[in-house]
């Protein structure tokens, strides 16, 4: 009986062996262990047995059961294992087939390089604030030093409502209405839309956007002027980015200056965006006047100030490259889809 | 303000930088060179020769063979210019050099090479030159030949640089200069500067004193009856004129400033202009009656032929310069056809004078004149400086032999300018510029350009050509120039610490800009002003409010005449470009004001209100734009009871697709598919689709809190409700039907099927709900289901929908 015990285990393991899909496994399983299997047959033949061999013998079987069933297990696993790697291998996808995408918006560079501009400052403690795009002529001119007759009125080609009221022509009249409301010390940015009467052409726009800075405080100095805009220039332009301070003249700083910046894009040797130069014009900037001030009722002997202004176009044009300003107002998706 | 490095050399003769050194220390001390070219730029290896012999060309009639000696060497030019002959001097381009440009005028950037060559089998060593070819003209140099070979003087040297003598070898600069510092419109300003920059000593032109025995006085009586208008007046009296050329160097300086040399009178004012800074007119004293000079104002309406004989319409704001019985002049603008120089003048009467800069810039914009004279008096000129400038040109007069001067001046000068005295505080300078200079450091820097410092007074004198100069910070600005605003120290601001941040309004912004983005539209920009012919475009009746608009007085065009009042053209001509440049699928937004006169005429600053605007055609109908609405309602956190009414009747809207959004019965808004014929007025030619949000009234609602709610924890249970609709019912009144029914346990209701056609009788809708039940704190049994569905089934009958099941 052990003999039959050890063939029917030696010919189960041997078929298990060769079988080649999950039907053949089935069969064997019917064939060895089924209810007319092989193994079944043996135990109903156990009245054969000497009754003292019978549970060594049950043991034995039951064993060889297992041994069988365990092999049997593990060849269904490759087997159904080797059935998935078969299926997936006729899934294949052509991963370079074109993506499916949602359609999502684009942000104007105006507003990118805008938004980038308020981070920065926001960083180092400014408030954003905000002042009316029609304006006094008050705050336009008169409190910014700025007064009637004065040929800056005409150098900036205003549009008039009437005689007291203007479209803004730069984000500056914000700062003698920050300053008015009197609470000190101030920091603030006023980005926002200006107007000059200029023609619409590749480098003119009667509406642009300045963005507006102001600090006032005890013991405000040029040279904190200076740092707070060397900083600025560096995280807007990059870390290795240079300035320099030349004097100019605005009527409500004093002293007044330029800044230039290192060209961004060739480093300062000199490239096609800086004319050659190296070096790059982005804003105005200086020491508030006394006299506004004054005007805007704040002692100029016990607080000082500073004040800057940026093109905001300026800044977009040449950061994106884009080389006629009427792009940024025709709206063409074409041109939108690439910030 | 265009001036050559040669004529700063004359005051700064020490000077000796290139030009580019020049360019970027003017540039940093606060007068800034925007540009310079060489004259000779273009110009290489050209000589003094001397035409030793002229042979005809055996092949060429119109071509001739000069023997043409160079100083070391006789070469052969073969040339077909017709005016030179033997002996004459001429400039020669040898073999290997260059000429700026043809003898037509025309240049040509980086110049022409000239080589050896043959012309018509002759050789030729180099080539003659014409004024053109040498990159001028005979504007400016108006002893050239009309056509052909520039002539030297007899006296040149032969073999010279050729380039030298003409005065070519020079740098034309170009400075902005900025309107405070009026001083710099001169060549002597402008020398001041150098010198104090490059620290060189500055030797301005020494005026000694002119004039014959007689006296001014006994020539002219000056009368200013505007004294305001005219602070100063000088007149000095040139007699026996004798007009001729101006000298070589005269005319190449005028020339170089882009002045036309013309006789040595007029070429003597418009010298002392460029280099004072200070305007004159030279009348014919024979003309002017009564020997007499009254300024005053124009009568009304007065007309006065000008020197360029053109006749000219007056008000009584423009100030004249008259003799006994007649206008002579417009003051400060340009004189008149009837005293003007002629070739025959005898005696002349020199004015310098200084007129109101203010009147003289509106009346050279009113008469629609402005000269090169109004253009240095409109900045508000020194009255002090007249003097000096009259007397120079006296000198220039006498040097050049011009005419007899006649002694002293009549000087009508009522309000003596005097120089500003401000108190020097070197702590204060320190203070503002967060420097250490010393006092002496400061006093040097001061010093450098012509302050003076009063020891004992403390107190620093600026001369009264600096206009600018009033306060401590005016000379921190003068020591910080000449210290180097690059030597300033970099800080940053000490003191209180400031938090920075967004209003909240703008975050409201931004959140519009990620909605809108994240839903396909793309940011756009419009211009705020626009024409008012688009409210006939968009259908706006004729008594609308919109139309109420904020005028702009002087617009580029009436196309930007007005400030808009609604965003709608701005968004619809975006799309109509967008649309006839064939982009497929475009969805814009824009965040920008509208501006809405609170009154007309305007007395106090219009109301300006954000308008988030959003556009699209292609993709997508009415309810994907709405959808963009819902998201950034639920964005603001503004989860309450959001209402669309269809009775919004907007004219340029499709009548039966447009609704008003209201929030807690608040209008954010409209929206709605554009109708047809404004899409076709724009050029459109698709459905088109606008909505428009005003934020102030979204801010209201707005808020970035949120409250976590819990997660409900007893299972919901869902019915199904299918119905036919009168079409008219829409399904906001069933919706609002359903909730009110349904009570506290209806947690949402939503429309799953639509459908009207066959099937379903004329007039009428199939519509079908899912309604989702729940309650917060148990499991809805049956009979809570079966009584709130009843509710809403009776709800819904008395509305006649018949419920099918």
């Amino acid at each position: 009986m052990e003999e039959k015990l050890q063939a029917i285990k030696t010919e189960a393991l041997e078929q298990l062996k060769k079988a080649d899909s999950l039907d053949r496994l089935n069969e064997i399983r019917v064939s060895f262990l089924g209810k007319k299997g092989q193994l079944t047959a043996l135990l109903k033949s156990m009245k054969e047995v000497a009754p003292e061999d019978r549970p060594a013998f049950g043991q034995l079987v039951n064993s060889t059961r297992a041994q069988i069933e365990e092999v049997l297990e593990e060849t269904k696993k490759k087997l159904e294992r080797a059935a998935l790697d078969e299926k997936l291998k006729k899934e294949v996808l052509d991963v370079t087939l074109p993506a499916k995408r949602s359609l999502i918006g684009h942000r104007h560079p105006n507003t990118i390089a805008r938004e980038e501009v308020e981070r920065i400052f926001i960083g180092m403690g400014y408030e954003v604030v905000e002042g009316p795009e029609i304006e006094y002529d008050l705050y336009n001119f008169e409190k910014l030093n700025i007064p009637a007759n004065h040929p800056a009125k005409d150098e900036q080609d205003t549009f008039y409502i009437n005689k007291d009221i203007v479209l803004r022509t730069q984000t500056s009249p914000v700062q003698a209405r920050i300053m008015e409301q009197g609470k000190l010390p101030i920091r603030v940015i006023a980005p926002g839309r200006v107007f000059r009467s200029d023609e619409v052409d590749a480098t003119h726009s009667p509406s642009f956007h300045q963005i507006e800075g102001l600090v006032v405080d005890k013991n405000i100095t040029f040279a904190d002027l200076k740092g707070t805009l060397e900083q600025f220039a560096r995280e807007l332009f990059g870390e290795n980015t240079r300035t320099k301070f030349r004097p100019h003249h605005f009527p409500f700083t004093e002293p007044s200056a330029e800044v230039d910046v290192s060209c961004f894009k060739c480093g300062g040797k000199g490239c096609r965006f800086c004319k050659g130069s190296g070096w790059i014009e982005i804003l105005g900037c200086g020491m508030v006047h006394p006299h506004v001030f004054e005007m805007c009722g704040i002692d100029p002997k016990e607080y000082t100030g500073f004040a800057f202004g940026v093109g905001l176009e300026r800044i977009a044009l040449l950061k994106y490259e884009i080389d006629d300003m009427r792009l940024l107002y025709e709206n063409d998706s074409r041109f939108l889809k690439q910030f | 303000m265009n001036t050559t490095l040669s004529w700063i050399k004359a005051y700064v003769p020490d000077l000796d930088v290139t030009a580019q050194e020049f360019t970027d220390a003017m540039t940093l001390s606060g007068t800034k060179v925007e540009g310079y070219t060489a004259a000779d730029r273009d110009l290489d290896n050209i000589v003094i020769g001397q035409i030793e012999k002229i042979e005809p060309h055996p092949d060429a009639d119109k071509l001739i063979i000069c023997q043409v000696n160079i100083g070391d060497k006789v070469i052969q030019i073969v040339t077909g210019a017709p005016n030179v002959k033997e002996g004459d001097k001429v400039p020669v381009v040898l073999d290997g050099g260059k000429v700026a440009g043809g003898h037509d005028g025309k240049m040509t950037p980086g110049g022409i090479p000239i080589h050896k060559g043959k012309l018509r089998g002759v050789e030729s060593d180099g080539m003659m030159c014409s004024i053109e070819e040498l990159g001028s003209s005979r504007e400016l140099y108006p002893e050239a030949p009309e056509y052909g070979i520039y002539l030297f003087p007899e006296d040149a040297k032969v073999g010279a640089d050729a380039i030298e003598a003409l005065g070519l070898r020079d740098v034309n600069f170009e400075f902005e200069i900025t309107s405070n510092r009026v001083d710099c419109f001169s060549v002597i300003g402008i020398a001041r500067e150098a010198a104090a920059t490059f620290r060189k000593p500055f030797h301005p032109p020494v005026v000694t004193e002119t004039g014959n025995q007689e006296r001014a006085e006994d020539y002219v009586k000056v009368t200013v009856k505007d004294p305001d208008l005219c602070p100063r007046y000088c007149a000095r009296i040139v007699k026996n004129i004798k007009l001729a050329p101006s000298p070589k160097w005269m005319q190449r300086r005028l020339a170089a400033a882009g002045i036309r040399p013309i006789n040595n009178i007029v070429d003597i004012t418009n010298y002392v202009m460029e280099e004072y800074g200070q305007p004159m007119h030279a009348y014919d004293y024979d003309q002017i009656a009564g020997h007499e000079i009254i300024v005053r104002r124009a009568e009304e309406g007065e007309s006065f032929v000008t020197l360029d004989g053109q006749e000219r319409s007056l008000d009584e704001n423009v100030l004249m310069i008259c003799d006994g019985e007649k206008s002579v002049g417009i003051a400060g603008i340009m004189g008149g056809e009837n005293s003007m120089i002629t070739d025959d003048v005898k005696t002349m009467l020199f004015e310098a004078a200084c007129f109101d800069g203010t009147n003289i810039r509106l009346s050279a914009k009113r008469i629609g004149l402005r000269t090169d004279a109004s253009g240095k008096f409109e900045k508000g000129l020194d009255p002090n400086n007249a003097k000096a400038a009259i007397d120079r040109a006296c000198q220039l007069v006498e040097e050049l032999g011009a005419g007899e001067v006649v002694g002293g001046m009549v000087d009508v000068y009522t309000k003596v300018k005097e120089p500003v005295e401000i108190p020097f505080e070197p702590d204060k300078i320190n203070a503002l510029l967060g420097t250490s200079l010393s006092e002496q450091e400061i006093l040097d820097y001061l010093r450098l350009v012509d302050l003076e410092y009063d020891a004992d007074r403390r107190v620093v004198t600026a001369p009264t050509f600096r206009q600018d100069l009033f306060r401590t910070a005016d000379l921190a600005e003068e020591a910080a120039r000449f210290f180097g605003y690059d030597n300033i120290p970099v800080t940053l601001p000490s003191g209180e610490a400031t938090a920075g941040k967004l209003p909240f309004e703008m975050r409201v912004r931004e959140m519009a800009e990620d909605c809108a983005e994240f839903c396909g539209f793309s940011q756009g920009m419009m211009y705020s002003f626009e024409s008012p012919k688009v409210f006939d475009k968009l259908l706006i009746p004729e008594d609308s409010s919109l139309r109420r608009t904020v005028k702009i007085a002087n617009p580029l065009g009436e196309d930007f005449s007005i400030m808009r009042t609604t965003p709608l053209n701005g968004m619809l001509t975006s799309l109509a470009f967008n649309y006839s440049h064939r982009n497929k699928d475009v969805r814009l937004y824009e965040l920008g004001n509208i501006y809405l006169p609170k009154q007309l005429p305007l007395t106090e600053l219009p109301e300006e209100r954000m308008q988030f605007t959003l556009g699209m055609y292609g993709q997508g109908d009415f309810f994907d734009l709405k959808g963009v609405l819902e998201e950034f309602l639920d964005k603001l956190g503004m989860t309450g009871r959001r209402t669309y009414d269809p009775d919004s009747s907007h004219p340029y809207f499709h009548p039966g697709r447009q609704a008003d959004l209201y929030y807690e019965n608040c209008r954010l808004g409209y929206l709605g598919e554009v109708h047809p014929l404004v899409a076709d007025a724009y050029g459109i030619g698709d459905r088109a689709y606008v909505a428009v949000l005003d934020l102030p009234e979204v801010t209201r609602f707005a808020t970035f809190d949120r409250k976590y709610t819990g997660i409900a924890r007893y299972p919901a249970v869902t019915r199904d409700i299918s119905m036919v609709v009168p079409k008219e019912v829409t399904a906001g009144r069933i919706e609002d039907m359903i909730l009110q029914r349904g009570g506290k346990i209806l947690e949402s209701c939503t429309l799953f099927d639509i459908y009207e056609g066959a099937q379903i009788q004329e007039g009428f809708k199939s519509m079908a709900y899912s309604l989702v039940f729940r309650a917060k704190d148990r499991t809805l049994e049956e009979a809570d289901i079966t009584s709130a569905m009843k509710k809403i089934w009776n709800g819904l009958e008395s509305m006649k929908i018949e419920i099918r099941s």
